[in-house]
């Protein structure tokens, strides 16, 4: 099906010297130590040595890198903060990495216009930053929100916790200048809201790097809510917090999030940041509603009947800004909490219909029994998003692949439930084999036909999202050093 | 196929025999886009109907031909919308047509375009492949985004056939305020402190010469203070339109009812700095073109007269340096200001249609 794009060996020594005309040594790094760090993302079981890294400072650069990639061959991937969990910035083994860090300038801040134009390793939270004196935010906010940059967050159609409502970062970006994998610029898409012909940013979005790189992105920046209700309900069984989110959304209300975690997620969290959940709980809904303060108080009771009518044995409100920022980090922080319980661990993406989630939920329990693994579970729920977190011990012989093994189970009842592989990580090199479970064999062909017409030599991330590519094999290290300093968490 | 009798499947499999039949594919659901389906020669009309809907899940999938108020209806029962407020749904308007069109309405403002809600989209390519993309579930981030690439495609990289859409909770109640301003300068900048604000207008228009339109969409309970606020921001004359009168009037805005006979409508996305500049050029041009401005500014619905010049629109897209697109009446061309030689969209589109017959 798929042919194998011509891979003759680079000339490695005339490539780094193509490089070198543009790159001034101490951004061109070749050594093993300087290497080290890139061979991994935030999904550590893969790990993999790239011939080279660059660290280009503008735009004109990362088109020449790109240039003397095509021009020799030499597959490359575009990273920024490196805090993939699907295995999406791994690089390609003998490629190139173009480490996006240094592009980190805004071109553009519109406040009366509501957007900003910036560079892609821009931090995801410096956006919302920039915006914050004018009462602006850029709607998505992955965990990794501290870390992560926006450019990775358009390779990979970034979420968070605030999808139900507002999307994923596809819903927030109107343009984008881009360079393909042959080095041609183009721009899609506009500063307006509005679009005459395809959407080309759309499909760009989430491409994971296959398409080409973005150089430039508008993001569309929203009015804050005016105000916020945070409110936490606690629940003698996770099944019971599970069909509590079908009874808020059915209510007609529209939270801004709906969110659950489960004791050993709360244990984690607490022992890490002492957010103060309920010891008691097995599993804690945090609903948030927000808005004009009109709205919101027009709210409230009929978001407190539905919690009464739930189930909850208990629920408290958040009552000032610090208690809603406890709530919250807890909850953003709890899967690099988890690292507290257990030094290994994957997280798995999946995403099944709302009305499902008991149902998914209590399979994910009884498979976590028979494989004696313990599974934490964190997820958006009022997307159906779940974050099963598979805890292993990887200096046990085998136990690696088990934990593989159960979260293919997980994965494959997501689909059976007519879910989706990943709701917001991406398929990157973790889920590739999974594809096919989801997607037709004719679809599947179909997306290495677009990717070969944009990429005929397959240079651009090559190895990721689509099935039968070649990928290094998995190997243990642990947490990824940012995670295992707090600074990073697995959403 | 000569255009008055278009091929008219009934099932996935004809319109493959169709498309593969036909040397040039033109599509049209109910025609409401005169513009976009004039010399249809395939209808997607036969394929209509629900196929699932859960109100819990928040999606639906229907087929492309379905018209958008039989959905409409069928979502209020369970007191859920579209609120990107799909226009001419009276007209009556069908989701693919909508889709390829990439048309949204004044309720576009509050949480996005047609290109927000549309999740997942089964399409026949111009060799006649069916291919799937996108999902059923409200969040989904596996394979290429195609149901985005649908959005505005004017039916040039496939024939959609069946799609699951988004929806939401429909607000408890609407209030409408129109505000009076004194000239343009003074409504732009109404419009971009009301845009900025934290009011969260579910539809911000403009209708020139200088009235705002602001409508508000939630609680019952908080409609008063939440229009007093807004009075409050703008300090103008105003007029207030609640209930059924007020429905009319948002209705009668996504029919383009204010569109006279004699005029064809043309869609011009822009940024509300442009409105001003763009007024000056109209006041000027000798021909009368009404219009009115939507999605606080970012789109203008333009009404061409049948015997304006069309080459005075491309002029006009030139000088705006934005890209139009005709919607309704007889015309050369579809777009104007486009870039018929994209690089990414040219490399997409021989995908999806290599032998160039797809409209």
């Amino acid at each position: 099906m798929a042919i194998p794009p011509p891979t003759a060996s680079p000339p490695r020594t005339e490539f780094l010297a193509a490089l070198s005309k543009v790159f001034p040594a101490e951004r061109l790094m070749t050594g093993a130590a300087q290497i080290a760090p890139y061979e991994s993302d935030g999904l550590t079981v893969f790990r993999s040595r790239p011939t080279a890294i660059v660290l280009p400072e503008s735009q004109e650069e990362v088109i020449a890198a790109v240039r003397i990639c095509h021009r020799f061959q030499v597959p490359f991937m575009a990273r920024g903060s490196g805090t993939s969990l699907s295995g999406g910035s791994v690089p390609i083994a003998d490629g190139l990495v173009i480490a996006l860090n240094r592009m980190t300038r805004v071109l553009r801040y519109d406040a009366r216009q509501r957007l900003a134009v910036v560079e892609p390793g821009v931090i995801n939270v410096k956006v919302s930053q920039l915006a914050s004196p004018d009462q602006l935010l850029f709607a998505p906010d992955p965990s990794s929100g501290p870390v992560c940059t926006i450019g990775g967050n358009v390779a990979f159609n970034s979420g968070g916790a605030h999808c139900l409502k507002y999307g994923m970062t596809s819903n927030h970006v109107l343009g984008m200048k881009v360079v393909l994998p042959d080095g041609e610029v183009c721009d899609l898409g506009s500063d307006s809201l509005e679009s005459a012909g395809p959407d080309l940013v759309g499909m760009f979005i989430g491409c994971e790097g296959l398409f080409g790189i973005a150089l430039e992105i508008t993001l569309r920046l929203l009015p804050k809510p005016a105000v916020y209700y945070t409110l936490e309900a606690a629940y003698d069984s996770l099944e019971k917090a599970g069909d509590a989110v079908s009874l808020v959304v059915a209510s007609g209300l529209l939270p801004g999030a709906l969110e659950i975690m489960d004791r050993l997620a709360m244990d984690a969290a607490d022992a890490a940041v002492g957010a103060g959940y309920p010891s008691d709980a097995k599993a804690i809904l945090i609903v948030e509603l927000e808005g004009t303060p009109e709205e919101v108080e027009a709210e409230k009771p009929r978001l407190t009947q539905i919690i009464d009518q739930s189930g909850a044995y208990r629920y408290r409100v958040a009552k000032d800004a610090d208690e809603r920022l406890a709530i919250w980090t807890g909850r953003k922080c709890a899967f690099s909490a988890v690292g507290r319980l257990s030094s290994d661990f994957i997280v798995q993406d999946g995403v099944v219909p709302r009305s499902k989630l008991g149902q998914a939920l209590k399979e994910i329990s009884r498979l976590s029994d028979t494989y004696h693994l313990r599974v934490a579970n964190v997820f958006h729920a009022g997307d159906g998003n779940l974050h099963p977190l598979i805890m292993f011990d990887g200096r046990v012989q085998g136990e690696l692949e088990k934990a593989e093994e159960l979260a293919a189970e997980i994965l494959n009842y997501c689909i059976q439930l007519g879910g989706s592989i990943t709701g917001e990580h991406g398929v990157g090199l973790e889920k590739r084999g999974f594809m096919p479970a989801m997607f037709g064999e004719a679809d599947i062909e179909f997306m290495h036909l677009l990717r070969r017409a944009v990429d005929p030599l397959e240079l651009a991330n090559r190895g990721k999202m689509l099935p039968d590519a070649e990928a290094p094999a998995l190997t243990q290290h642990g947490a990824h050093p940012l995670e295992k300093a707090g600074i990073i968490s697995r959403e | 196929m000569i255009a008055n009798t278009p091929l008219l499947p009934t099932t996935l499999a004809e319109v493959q025999d169709a498309v593969r039949s036909l040397s040039r594919v033109v599509v049209a659901g109910h025609g409401t886009k005169s513009a976009l389906s004039s010399g249809a020669n395939l209808s997607m009309s036969r394929l209509q109907g629900i196929m699932e809907y859960d109100p819990g899940e928040f999606t639906f999938t229907a087929w492309a031909g379905t018209p958008i108020a039989e959905v409409r209806t069928m979502l209020a029962k369970n007191g859920q919308y579209l609120p990107f407020d799909p226009p001419m749904t009276q007209l009556g308007a069908t989701l693919g047509g909508t889709v390829a069109a990439g048309l949204s309405g004044s309720g576009r403002l509050r949480f996005g375009g047609v290109r927000d809600f549309l999740l997942g989209v089964r399409l026949v390519s111009g060799e006649g492949r069916v291919v799937y993309g996108g999902g059923k579930v409200v969040k989904n981030a596996a394979g290429f985004d195609i149901p985005k690439l649908m959005v505005g495609s004017l039916g040039q990289y496939g024939v959609m056939v069946e799609m699951t859409f988004k929806v939401f909770p429909q607000p408890e109640s609407f209030s409408t305020v129109a505000f009076d301003f004194a000239n343009t300068a003074a409504a732009v900048d109404g419009l971009l402190a009301v845009a900025s604000s934290q009011a969260e207008p579910a539809c911000l228009d403009f209708e020139p010469p200088y009235r705002l339109w602001v409508r508000l969409g939630g609680m019952s309970a908080a409609a008063d203070a939440r229009i007093a606020r807004i009075q409050q921001l703008l300090e103008t004359r105003h007029e207030l339109f609640r209930g059924d009168e007020e429905a009319a009037l948002w209705r009668g805005v996504g029919e383009f009812e204010w569109l006279p006979k004699g005029y064809r409508l043309v869609k011009l996305p822009l940024v509300p700095q442009q409105i001003v500049p763009l007024e000056n050029v109209l006041g000027q041009i000798g021909v009368l073109v009404p219009r009115r401005y939507g999605v606080a500014g970012n789109v203008a619905w333009l009404g061409w007269p049948d015997d304006a010049p069309e080459s005075r629109l491309g002029e006009l897209c030139e000088e705006l340096r934005r890209p139009a697109v005709a919607i309704t009446g007889r015309w050369e061309r579809k777009m104007w200001g486009s870039d018929s030689q994209h690089p990414f969209a040219n490399r997409i589109r021989r995908v999806f249609d290599p032998e160039n017959k797809l409209s």
